[in-house]
């Protein structure tokens, strides 16, 4: 009965080419421009360390004055001063704990007549690997001594490894930074986390190529390399010594295993700022511990821009819908006399309906496949595009199938109407007007 | 026109009227919206500057070494002034929509710190010598930096200039001083103060609030000394003719990657830096428009699909009106008015929409209100675009011979 239903479907889509094509292009304009948005929403809201990202959570303290406070409703700073970074590190509560800040590297390459250049570098400390999985290619990271000692290590992203090194292992090799040698401790396998959660409110961006070099925090200040962002709170009488200025630059973040871990930590945390308020370095006592997703949420990371455009889409896919359910209604009218005759001959109506839904679903299936035509166009543009996160842009395996599915659901939702309006037309009114 | 008979039909076609009342609503609602935030971003990207953008060329040199700047930004600027059609060279601390920002917030009581909430937030600029020639800048009133301020100004190890004279942009002027001249006024961060010595046209900051354009011209200059710039000064401007600027910019950056082998120089044009701050903007700008056009297509055949079937449905109808007498122009006025009446309620119906939609956005993004002419402009531009669609169906319907009343009965 199947076969006979898109047969008759076949035909009647046939018979009018350009209504049919009309349907066909304007659903598939409609499915691209869906498809597209949303593999773009998707990839920017999706979990950076999915294995991960549930124990990894971000504290937050508040080391403003009390000028412009409302106990209750301001939230706290999105970083951190360096006392309160290594008083938090140095309690080891968490699993894994590191203080990270984001700077530039300048990197002098070994070969003759070769020009320095600027590289994306992280200033942090020893844990930051095994807290965020960074996988290695070769060696490791440094220890908990070599922070304290500033040691001249540092790690650096396979890429640079290629650039500098063609790929070879060059683990105790040594690298110019900053016009300082440095020894290699290990190199990264390709890592870039989407978002770069890790950079968030530390003046970096937050899609794209990750980073080139890690360095020791304190090996890296006493190198003088400053971080990207440093936000002040009161008069600073030395902006060298970060370090004791009254300026935040680090982000903090701590592993944690279970609910009793997070709840211990919430109350190690209140009562370390509760402490610093009994000291007089605090004069605001909130504090946060967000997980990742929920500070990522807060950041509020993805672009206002990449959310009204899947609202938009959204918009267009209902205009393109509406005007799917008028064509094909248009066409099921005209066939009233054929509608007729099947009725007449024995069709239920039910058969009627099913044979209509058929003749939508095709045209549904053929949207769906020239919509994945025109999302493949669209996400080859947004590559093209100056946005951080353009050459992310790749539909993957589910949203191929997710496009079929908004396909089908579309042209079905669409051809109710129409459908039932063929089924319940009477027959003997139509035989005699034919 | 009788409209009667009109309805009447209509109401014997309810769903298909539905429909097309509804797909005209929804264009109606994106469209408005659409629109709107176009212009937003066209007016943002737009933003004027007073500098000379057209003939300005930057260049930073970064990875200097701090303690011999004294000597080299002198050498790196004689031999920047040696290449042809340089007018002037000039060194900077960063450049509007450059997004290398230094912000400091001031007060206007002596007593300010940096904590105050009244305070205002501003953008530092640190300028060499002939900084305002090389930039361009307008002095609306008083005057730029003399020598000895230039001359005297350096860091020690605040991060705020030791010395006491600012020049600061009209917005800035009147957000610290509303409705009164800044010339001779004093702005506060404990324990460092400044005084206004001239006020300048407006010049943007790096970075710009694109929901607060007042804010987006609160920046200040200082004086720098080479000598005492601790690093601070990294951008080094040009200034040309706007047909130079491309050669400018790839030999003075040639010239100071030469001069300083063991520093990164990076040259860009001021359009480069300007285009490339604004380029998400003006390639969501550009969606949108594609969006809107292919939106605006599709209800246009899918208006121009269902009129069409209506005609083939009712060339009897139209017939016997023909052979009752009534003309060409009588059925076209029949149907351009049946699409003016869909058209009509669709747009009331798509300007609530676009309404309720406009509060949502404002509600969830950073959005402005949308003035009230978008909404009768985007209900005017589907009564065109409804007119548009239905003249070829209506003419079809027209030329439907009276003959055909008597046919086939």
């Amino acid at each position: 009965m199947f076969a006979y239903y898109l047969d008759l479907a076949l035909r009647s889509l046939k018979r009018n080419k350009v209504l049919t094509s009309l349907m066909i292009l304007a659903l598939a304009l409609g499915i691209g421009a869906t498809i597209t948005t949303l593999t773009v929403l998707r990839l920017l809201s999706g979990d950076p360390l999915p294995q991960k990202s549930a124990q990894l959570f971000y504290p937050q303290v508040d080391p403003n004055a009390k000028d412009g406070y409302i106990a209750g409703q301001t939230k706290p700073d999105s970083i951190m001063t360096y006392p309160d970074a290594m008083n938090l590190l140095h309690a080891h509560r968490g699993t894994h704990q590191a203080a990270m800040a984001l700077t530039q590297a300048k990197v002098m390459p070994k070969q003759a007549n070769a020009r320095p250049f600027f590289s994306d570098a992280v200033m942090t400390t020893s844990d930051f690997f095994a807290m965020f999985d960074a996988p290695f290619q070769y060696g490791g990271g440094w220890t908990a001594a070599d922070d304290d000692g500033r040691a001249q290590l540092v790690v650096i992203a396979g890429f640079l490894n290629d650039k500098l090194f063609a790929g070879a292992n060059s683990v105790g090799r040594m690298i110019r930074i900053d016009d300082h040698d440095m020894r290699i401790s290990g190199v990264l396998k390709p890592w870039a986390p989407q978002p770069r959660f890790y950079a968030q409110d530390l003046g970096g961006r937050s899609y794209g190529d990750g980073d080139a070099v890690f360095l020791p925090l304190q090996t890296a200040r006493a190198m003088e390399m400053g971080p990207q962002d440093t936000e002040c709170y009161a008069a600073v009488p030395d902006i060298r010594h970060l370090e004791t200025a009254p300026c935040e630059w680090l982000g903090v973040w701590v592993e944690l295993h279970g609910d009793e871990a997070v709840a211990g930590y919430r109350t190690f945390l209140d009562g370390y700022v509760k402490q610093q308020v009994a000291l007089g370095r605090f004069q605001r006592s909130e504090t946060s511990l967000l997980d990742l997703m929920g500070w990522l949420r807060q950041e509020q990371v993805v672009p206002d821009d990449v959310r009204l455009q899947a609202g938009l889409a959204f918009g267009f896919l209902l205009i393109c819908v509406v005007n799917t359910v008028g064509l094909l209604l248009a066409k099921c009218l005209r066939r009233s006399p054929e509608i007729g005759v099947r009725r007449a001959l024995g069709a239920t109506r039910r058969e009627i309906f099913t044979q209509f839904m058929v003749e939508a679903g095709i045209v549904g299936l053929a949207g769906g496949v020239l919509g994945l035509l025109f999302a493949e166009l669209g996400l080859l543009g947004i590559r093209h595009q100056p946005a951080q996160y353009a050459s992310l842009a790749h539909l993957d395996a589910s949203m191929f199938l997710f496009t079929f599915v908004v396909a089908l659901v579309a042209s079905l939702v669409a051809g109710i109407l129409p459908a039932w309006r063929a089924c319940v037309l009477a027959p003997a009114p139509q035989l005699k007007a034919a | 026109m009788e409209i009667r008979p009109i309805f009447a039909s209509l109401r014997k076609h309810r769903i298909p009227a539905l429909l097309i009342v509804l797909e005209i609503a929804l264009a109606c609602a994106v469209l408005c919206n659409a629109v709107f935030m176009i212009s937003q971003r066209v007016s943002d990207i737009g933003l004027p500057s007073a500098i000379d953008e057209q003939g300005l060329v930057s260049v930073t040199l970064r990875g200097t070494d701090d303690k011999l700047v004294a000597s080299e930004i002198p050498r790196n600027l004689a031999a920047l002034r040696g290449i042809a059609g340089v007018q002037q060279a000039a060194i900077t601390s960063s450049l509007p929509l450059s997004t290398n920002n230094w912000g400091w917030s001031f007060g206007v009581n002596p007593d300010s710190v940096i904590a105050n909430q009244k305070n205002i937030n501003v953008s530092l600029y640190f300028i060499g010598e002939n900084g305002d020639k090389a930039l361009g800048l307008h002095v609306l009133q008083g005057r730029f930096f003399n020598g000895d301020e230039l001359a005297d100004s350096k860091f020690d190890t605040a991060p705020l200039p030791e010395t006491h004279a600012v020049v600061m942009t009209h917005a800035a002027a009147e957000n610290f001083w509303p409705g009164q001249s800044a010339l001779g006024k004093t702005i506060y961060s404990k324990p460092y103060y400044y005084t206004v010595v001239g006020v300048v046209e407006d010049v943007l900051r790096p970075n710009v609030s694109t929901t607060n354009t007042r804010k987006s011209y609160d920046a200040v200059y200082f004086p720098m000394s080479a000598a005492g710039s601790k690093g601070a000064l990294s951008y080094y401007i040009l200034r040309g003719a706007p047909q130079d600027r491309d050669r400018i910019m790839r030999e003075a950056e040639q010239k100071l990657a030469e001069l300083n082998p063991g520093a990164v120089a990076k040259g860009q044009t001021y359009m480069d830096i300007r285009e490339k701050y604004f380029a998400n903007m003006s390639s969501m700008a550009w969606m949108l428009v594609l969006v809107c056009v292919v939106m605006l297509a599709v209800t246009a055949f899918g208006i121009v699909g269902l009129t069409s079937f209506w005609v083939g449905q009712r060339r009897r109808q139209i017939g016997i009106r023909r052979a009752v007498g009534a003309t060409r122009g009588h059925i076209m006025q029949y149907f351009q008015t049946e699409n003016f009446l869909l058209s009509t309620a669709g747009v009331a119906l798509g300007m609530v929409l676009a309404f309720g939609i406009n509060i949502y956005l404002m509600q969830h993004y950073e959005m402005s209100r949308m003035p009230w002419y978008y909404l009768p402009g985007g209900a005017l531009a589907l009564w065109l675009l409804g007119q548009a669609s239905v003249f070829g169906p209506a003419q079809k319907a027209a030329s439907v011979p009276p003959v055909v009343a008597t046919r086939s009965v």
